[in-house]
């Protein structure tokens, strides 16, 4: 009986290459970043300077710009190795899917939500939000970027085998990323309206949970669909 | 490589039924009645064949013919609609084959912003060495050992992307010197490779089978290895004609 490394090693070094793969495209790296900042100075610009009418828009718009942010990162997920066969390597490797899809997203969240969830304070300010929605603000976007990236992986992962599947990955995931959209803006909007917001991030982080749990499932059994197409 | 030979000691004590080959062993991998449809068009059907330790084939067939299709089947990378595979006497999927086999495919499988140690050390992280011995992880200097052999030694700082076509093949193929998989599948090895890069690898395939490997392989070269069989797609193209009799055909019988 031939053994094969054990899953500690499987899942390190696909978290160590990705990571490495991350930083050595850094203009994919800076993409959503830079959206994100570029919306913080639009709007501004763009609606009104007025801190009392951007008070209002900013639960909204700061959740809807980590929402469109994350999405712009997507399509690269699975593709490049879909293109050079690595996919196809990690399929007849015996290895469990389900824990390289959670290294990958692990990696995407990491250079992706987690760099959102800190610049985050600087669209806050960019949007006039008030001082008790700060805090919320970040536990809901630590909470709810998880979720994206999983989630995002399971429309990433059924647009693989597409040349241009950018357009459909949006419209698969577009509904699925609603409930967080409602749940993450409404624990801004409640923490600036003085009510109690436990409620809401228990919600945010039972979607956390979840999608932890299935969502890799999804996309392993999405991904074997894509190679074998 | 030693491993090899023991997986088809083990083989051929199971078996009782003597083989048309004159070897005593069961086959390590059956083809049963296989068929392969693409777009409504038939690429082949009925086709059979028992390979076994020490054995290379060659699949054959002009461009279309389905050579990756059935790579495709025979990896699980495809999917299997009539006919069944079977390796060591059960299905050929999961762990039970997978850690038998090293497949090589038309994409390579290296990633171009990554450089050939990081490629390596990925792929060995995920397959191991497929010994007998434990899953030993493979050793850093290992790896530069096998990219020298494969002619990359000054390159593994370098990112693949900054390589020619050749030589990112070559780092798909320093797998060859590492792993201990009995099973190789090798989708067209030769691409891209240059003369002398050929005849390193058709060395390397002729050890490989000696101590008891199984090579599969697509090319349009005649590749120099002795015996070498060939499951030729233009007999399975329309069995009902009746063309589907040979199975395997021995390419060198002397």
């Amino acid at each position: 009986m031939i053994e094969l490394p054990g899953l500690g090693t499987v899942f390190g070094r696909t978290f160590q290459r990705e990571f490495i793969m991350g930083f050595r495209n850094r203009g994919d790296l800076a993409n959503p970043v830079i959206f994100f900042l570029c919306i913080a100075i639009f709007v501004p610009l763009g609606v009104s300077p007025d801190g009392k009418v951007l008070a209002v828009l900013a639960p909204g718009i700061i959740w809807i710009v980590a929402l469109l942010a994350t999405l712009l990162s997507l399509d690269r997920l699975f593709q490049s190795d879909f293109d050079d066969g690595c996919l196809q390597q990690v399929m007849v490797s015996g290895q469990p899917l389900y824990w390289i899809v959670m290294a990958k997203v692990l990696v995407h969240w990491l250079i992706t939500g987690l760099p959102l969830t800190l610049l985050s304070p600087v669209l806050g300010l960019m949007m006039s939000l008030p001082a008790e929605g700060y805090w919320p603000m970040l536990v809901s976007l630590l909470l709810g970027t998880g979720s994206l990236s999983l989630i995002g992986a399971i429309g990433a992962a059924l647009t693989v085998a597409l040349r241009r599947g950018g357009l459909l990955l949006s419209l698969i995931i577009m509904p699925l990323y609603v409930p967080v959209l409602i749940f993450g803006s409404a624990v801004i909007r409640n923490a600036i309206e003085g009510f109690a917001v436990g409620g809401q991030i228990a919600v945010l982080a039972a979607f956390l949970v979840l999608s932890l749990l299935l969502a890799p499932l999804a996309a392993a059994g999405a991904l074997r669909i894509g190679v074998q197409a | 490589m030693v491993l090899a030979a023991r997986v088809c000691a083990t083989l051929s004590k199971v078996s009782s039924t003597a083989s048309r080959t004159d070897r005593n062993a069961a086959p390590a991998l059956r083809l049963d009645n296989l068929y392969c449809e693409r777009d409504d068009r038939v690429l082949f059907s009925g086709l059979s064949a028992d390979i076994y330790c020490g054995d290379t084939v060659q699949i054959v067939g002009p461009n279309g013919a389905g050579k990756t299709s059935l790579i495709g089947l025979i990896t699980g990378t495809g999917i299997l609609d009539e006919g069944e595979i079977h390796w060591q006497g059960k299905p050929a999927r999961g762990y039970h084959f997978y850690s038998n086999l090293l497949y090589l495919g038309h994409a390579p499988g290296v990633n171009i912003s990554l450089t050939p140690l990081e490629n390596l050390r990925w792929y060995f992280g995920l397959n191991g060495v497929k010994s007998e011995n434990g899953s030993g992880i493979l050793s850093d200097g290992k790896l530069l050992e096998a990219l020298a052999t494969v002619g990359l030694e000054d390159y593994d700082d370098v990112q693949c992307a900054h390589m020619s076509a050749g030589q990112q093949r070559r780092v798909a193929l320093a797998r060859l010197y590492l792993s201990q998989a009995p099973l190789w599948i090798l989708d067209e090895p030769y691409t891209a490779i240059d003369t002398a890069g050929v005849a390193a690898l058709e060395a390397r395939f002729q050890e490989h089978v000696q101590s008891g490997g199984i090579i599969i392989l697509t090319s349009h070269q005649s590749p120099k290895l002795n015996p070498l069989k060939m499951i030729d797609l233009a007999n399975y193209q329309d069995s009902e004609f009746g063309k589907a009799e040979t199975t395997l055909e021995a390419g060198a019988d002397e």
